[in-house]
Formats: C-alpha cells, structure tokens, sequence
C-alpha cells in the first residue's frame, strides 16, 4: 500500500541527502518525494510517497525519527487531504493542432504557458489520477519533454501539521 | 574576549570535562592541534587513525563517558571510518573532530580532501560541517548531548581549517537546542502494568538483557529482578558484564555460540523479558524458531529496534534502568522452582565443555585468566574465535567488563582500545585477549602501549591461522582451507622486544599456570604468545539458518 508522509524537518544543508539516504539503505522504497521551505524558513517541509505495508511503514517512520534532523513525521495516508502536483508538458504542436490541444488543456484546466513556433508548454496541476490522465491526452501529438514535481499534500479541514500543533497525528 | 573557533573548540572540550583526547595531526588541522598546545588536556597520539578512534571507544566503554577523537582531512578521516561504524553498531558515545580544506576549496577535490560528513551519515547519529565558526561551540554542545544521551552514538564534527582559525565572541551554550531530537526515557506507565501482569502471571520466564543494561547502568536493577521473579538471565553479547558471571540464574551467552542452556531455555520460555536488547541474527539464528513459546516484553531506548525483528507483546520505550525501577514495586515473589529445575536439568546435561587433552587450550587460558583475576578484570578482546571464548569462559563480576566489538566484529579493535580503557582506568588491571590474526591488524600500537607506560596485559591466542573463518571452511565448505593458514608469522616476542615491551610464549597447561599469575603481576605491559592448535573450535554452534535449539557441540 501507498502512505503519504508530511515531514518536517529543518532547513539544514544535508538534510536531503539524509533523507534520501536512509531510505536507500534501508531498501525502501520511494514513489515520490517533494521537498521545500515552509513559512518558517528554518524548517522545510517533504511530503514522502512509500510503497509497503504497516510494518514497513513504522519501520520507515521510527527511523526517520532518529534523524536528527527531522522534526515531525505525520502519515495522513487515512486522513481527509489534498495532494497536488504539478506537471509542465511539452509537446509538439504543429499550427494545425494546435486547436485541439487547446481544447484538452481546457479540459483539464491546465494552462499554455509558452507557445513555440511547433511546440506548446503547457501546465497543469492536480492529484496523480488527473496528471496521468492528462499525459495519456496528450501523447498522441507527441510529447517531447515531460517534468513534474511529485507529490504534495496537506491535511483538510482545520487540523494541521505543524510544529507544537495538536491537530494532527503525531508520531511520537 | 575574541578568541579562535579552534581554541573555542578546545575550551569546549575543556568544560565538558574532556581530560583525554585520542588523535593524529595533519595539515588541516594545525589550528587545533596549536590550540590544544596551551591546553591541559592530554592528548594521545596514536600510530594510525585507526587506532585513534578505537582507543577514545575502548576508554567510552571502560568508563561510561564520551569518547573523544580527532584526526585530519582526506586520509586522516577516513582512516577514522570503521572505527566509527563500529562504535555506532554498538552504540558507544563518541564525539570525532576530522579537519577539512579551506572552505573556498571545499569541493574542488582538493590536497586530502574528502566528503566525510557524507561518508559518515549512515554510520554516526548525527554530523556537522561547521560553516560558520560562531555556530561552533552549540554545535559542540549539540554533539556531546546527542552522543552521550537516548542510544549513544558517534557524532562527527567536520571543521574547515579556515573556519577554525577565524575570531569569535567565545560564549559556551548551557542547552541544546534541538527540536528534533527528544528520547524517551520513561516507560509508558500502562504498559508497564501490562508487563507486570505478564510477569506476575508466567511460569516460565527468561530475561534476555543486552547492552542497554550496560548503557543505561542498570546492573543492580537487573539482578533485584532476577532474583525477586526467580528467572534466569541470558545476556547477548555486549550485554556480557551487566550480569554476574556466576550467578546461580545467570546461563550466560545467548545465540550462534551460546550455551546450549540458555538457547534451551528461550526454546522453552512462556515470557521472554528482552531488556536492551535488538533481536540481533546472531541472537535469534532463525526468527520463526526463536522463542515459539514465548509472549515478548521489549524494553529498549531507541522505538525503531522494537518490532523490527520480531513482534513484540509488551513495547516498552523508556531507559531501561527507570523502566526496571518502575517495574519492581508491581512484581510479586513467586515460586518458580519446577522452571528453575529444568534450568538446573539443561545446564547438567549440556554443559559448557572443552576437551584439555593434546596441549594447551584456548578456553583453559581464559579458565586461568577468570581465576587469577576473580572476574573483576577488563578484558579487552579483538574478533574472532578467542572472543567466543572469552565470552564462554571469562565469568564477569563488573559492569563494564567487557571492551569488545559486537555488531561490527572489527578485527584490529582491541589493541587500541585497551589502550583506552587503560587510560581510562588508571591503576586497573586491562587484559588483551587477541588472536594472531587481529593483532597484527593494529599491533603499530604497541608503540602507544609503550610510549604511553599502559601495563596492559596481551594474551595472543596463537593458532597461526584465522581461526573462526578456518572453522566456518571446516563445516561449510569442506575442509578446503582458503587462505586461512599463515605461513609465516614473526618472532613476536622479538617484536615485543623491539618497542621494549617484554614478551613470554607459553604452550602447555603447565607453563599457562606458571607464567599467566606472574605476567597478572608485572608492572608493565607484557605480551604472551600462546602458542594454541589451529584445530580447536568454537561450540557449541548453531548451524546457518537453523534455529538456536539447534546447536551441535563437536
């Protein structure tokens, strides 16, 4: 099974090496992993997708913990969130589809953000269901470079993970 | 007062209360070394990292304090490597200062340039690459809290050499700051209640104490429990010390060269009490078959070890010396007599036994080692056969006993690491217990051993071969000895002689008792050459994948 975590850790140089590291090692495995500053800028946030069961998962947790370096560990896989990515496609576009493809990027909400004189750039976001599908729209024109960011997630409702906050699952 | 980041370095150290530092100069660390020139700490210079890192483990084992080791960049650092895993498998505390190129060089592959910070991060709990040299004296501080605190680990201070030479407002913290770091110490008290009813309730108990005792100092705790539940007690490995040796309840080792009693008696446990202990492969041999009968209470400090190898009735996250003393007062007395007579049976009819005929036997000298000293010495061991030994044969009466390497298996550890459980008990008596095959490992630091005036005592269990690895070619590979055997080997008693260090070679039983009481005695350091047969092994055993009730003994 997939599990969510949202970690948090501090804003230390190494800390995503540590991470990523330990995950090797240890012979876990990692779907995705996106990482940046949060609004305290001492402390950046990773929403970590891994593959395995309840025991591997305490497992990846407990260890995790032991990292100095990280600060809190919240699986929200049971829990009520939402999850983005986002995707920047680039694809061919000859003037003659170009008409089309502007009509499944509307399909999709997602935006042209650059328009070459045979390519488009087009962006989107969402959850991993609706950047698959969109990919899947688009490969029939030919998709010549393909970058997302991996997943990132956060808790519905007013609960929250974060530092000295009581609202979520803590780990610990 | 604006003074250097590598005196502030030193002034730290000063008042973590460091007498002692273990290390090799280099160019990248000039500015330490120069700060250590007007400072009273002593500091020891070994003949090779290595043994730089070994000796500050050996003195954190021998005396519960931080370990503390320095050496340069590039080589120097990384010379410190296995010396670190091995103190992070067994969960000594160090703290590990290595130079590093100016920080304008840092990653330009630089004259002895190494990432060590990145080499070391799966085997320290936590490193540092100190950037700013204001940040220096927290980040000390940070370092010796995590090493010395929860599981003891080594932690890795990496310091550019312009970093150290740069001026500060020296200010030493008197707290760590640390969010993400806060061990749990207390047990959680329902699930103490829980273990008590578990205890209470069963007819067979086993404890099962590892080197968390040790660790955590909770020895005398140990032994009120045993002896208020009436169970017997096995140690692991590095838990060898925590219990006295011999004790009517202790059955000594556990495991792959366990007595065969007490992997009997985890077979036939209905409790089995794992305190400080992590289920270890050498332990448990095959999981499915490690104590069937068994409900399981874990006590351990660190939550990732419980659960990991096996399912856990009882966790118990807590230091165990607080757990234990939460525990007692919820124990009953009871009556185990028809399990303590089992216990009685199993150790009659499977004894720990070597056979004395055909010259001197390696256990014999251990025998004599345990007699003459009362089981009150350290024995430092390096790795292999002679180690199982001393495990098997050298009854311990003192927490702290043993300095040996556990998870690691280092061979090249011990002599090193005599030298700094010497220095860290001065006046005591440390005993070596090498092999010829370890020893020569590390044997430059016989020059420290004389330089340094350590009267420690070197037993070499002589059998001119890699005993343990021509053992395991003897069952699993047929007896075809692949580079096992030495062919030549050096006069080491001229060697001894060589940095004045006096040396004995004995070969019979009778020499044994004649001369180990006299070398106990000698003011000075003193090697023997026990000259030993290569074809003696170490049983019982338990084969490769087979379950602990499965040990054969010839």
């Amino acid at each position: 099974m997939r599990h969510t975590l949202a970690v948090l850790v501090e804003n230390n140089p190494g800390v995503l090496a540590r991470v990523a590291g330990l995950f090797s090692r240890r012979g876990y495995n990692i779907d995705s992993l996106a990482v940046g500053r949060t609004d305290n800028p001492a402390i950046s946030r990773m929403t970590i997708v891994v593959e395995g069961d309840d025991r591997v998962l305490e497992q990846v947790t407990k260890q995790l913990h032991k990292l100095i370096d990280v600060i809190k560990i919240s699986d929200i896989t049971a829990d009520e969130y939402v999850d983005r990515e986002l995707v920047l496609i680039k694809v061919n576009a000859e003037p003659e589809k170009r008409g089309e493809i502007m009509q499944i990027a509307d399909i999709f909400r997602a935006r042209i953000v650059d328009l070459g004189r045979r390519t488009m750039i087009l962006e989107c976001t969402g959850n991993e269901g609706k950047i698959k599908a969109f990919e899947e729209s688009l490969k029939p024109y030919g998709i010549k470079e393909l970058v997302r960011t991996g997943k990132i997630a956060m808790l519905r409702g007013s609960r929250y993970t974060n530092i000295n906050s009581n609202g979520s699952k803590e780990d610990d | 007062m604006k003074i250097t980041a590598a005196q502030a370095l030193v002034r730290c150290l000063e008042l973590e209360k460091v007498d002692i530092v273990f290390g090799y100069p280099g160019g990248a660390m000039l500015p330490v070394y120069d700060a250590l020139y007007h400072s009273s700490i002593k500091h020891v210079l070994v003949r090779h990292e290595q043994g730089a890192v070994h000796a500050a483990d050996g003195y954190a084992r021998a005396t519960g304090k931080v370990g503390v080791c320095m050496a340069t960049s590039g080589p120097g650092a990384t010379n410190l490597v296995t010396g670190i895993a091995n103190a992070y498998m067994d969960s000594v505390p160090l703290v590990v200062f290595t130079g590093q190129v100016p920080t304008s060089q840092v990653g330009t592959d630089a004259f002895q340039e190494v990432d060590i910070t990145g080499i070391t991060i799966p085997i320290t709990k936590h490193n540092y690459l100190v950037k700013d040299p204001a940040a220096l004296p927290q980040i000390i501080k940070n370092a010796f809290h995590i090493a010395s605190t929860g599981r003891p680990g080594p932690v890795l201070i990496d310091l550019p050499k312009d970093v150290a030479g740069e001026m500060i407002d020296f200010y030493y913290p008197e707290t760590v700051r640390l969010r993400g770091y806060k061990p749990t110490y207390r047990g959680h008290h329902n699930k103490i209640i829980e273990a008590a009813e578990l205890i209470n309730r069963s007819q067979r108990p086993v404890i099962y104490a590892g080197g968390g005792i040790i660790n955590s100092g909770a020895s005398e705790e140990l032994l009120e429990l045993a002896e208020l539940i009436s169970a017997p007690v096995t140690n692991t490995f590095m838990g060898l010390s925590s219990f006295p040796g011999d004790h009517p309840l202790f059955l000594g080792m556990l495991g792959l060269h366990g007595t065969r009693y007490a992997n009997l008696a985890v077979t036939e446990c209905d409790l089995l009490i794992a305190l400080g202990a992590r289920f270890d492969d050498r332990v448990t041999g095959k999981l499915a078959k490690f104590a069937p009968h068994a409900a399981v209470i874990h006590v351990d400090i660190d939550p990732a070890e419980i659960g990991k190898n096996v399912p856990v009735h009882v966790p118990i996250v807590g230091d165990v010396k607080l757990v234990l003393r939460a525990l007692l007062p919820l124990l009953k007395k009871t009556d185990r007599s028809p399990w303590l007579d089992r216990i009685r049976e199993l150790r009659e009819l499977f004894p720990l036994r070597y056979n004395r005929e055909d010259g001197l036997k390696p256990q014999y000298i251990i025998e004599e080692l345990y007699r003459h000293t009362g089981g009150l010495a350290t024995i430092a061991t390096d790795v292999g056969q002679h180690q199982m030994w001393v495990a098997q044969y050298y009854r311990f009466k003192r927490p702290r006993g043993l300095i040996s390497s556990g998870g690691l298996g280092t061979m090249g550890f011990g002599l090193p690491a005599a030298v700094g459980a010497q220095l860290g008990l001065p006046g005591q008596q440390v005993i070596l217990v090498t092999g010829d095959g370890s020893f020569q490992m590390t044997m430059q630091e016989l020059a420290t051993v004389r330089e340094q005036d350590l009267p420690i005592k070197i037993f070499m269990l002589n059998n001119q071969s890699l005993g343990m690895v021509r053992q395991l070619q003897e069952y699993y590979c047929e007896g075809r000895y692949m580079a096992v055997d030495f062919k030549f080997h050096p006069d080491f008693i001229t060697l001894a002689r060589a940095y004045d260090i006096k040396g004995y070679t004995i070969q019979t039983e009778e020499e044994a008792r004649q001369v180990i009481p006299e070398v106990l005695t000698e003011p000075g350091p003193v090697l023997v050459n026990c000259l030993v047969s290569p074809q003696e092994k170490v049983l019982p055993m338990v084969p490769s994948g087979c379950g602990i009730d499965e040990t054969f003994e010839s």
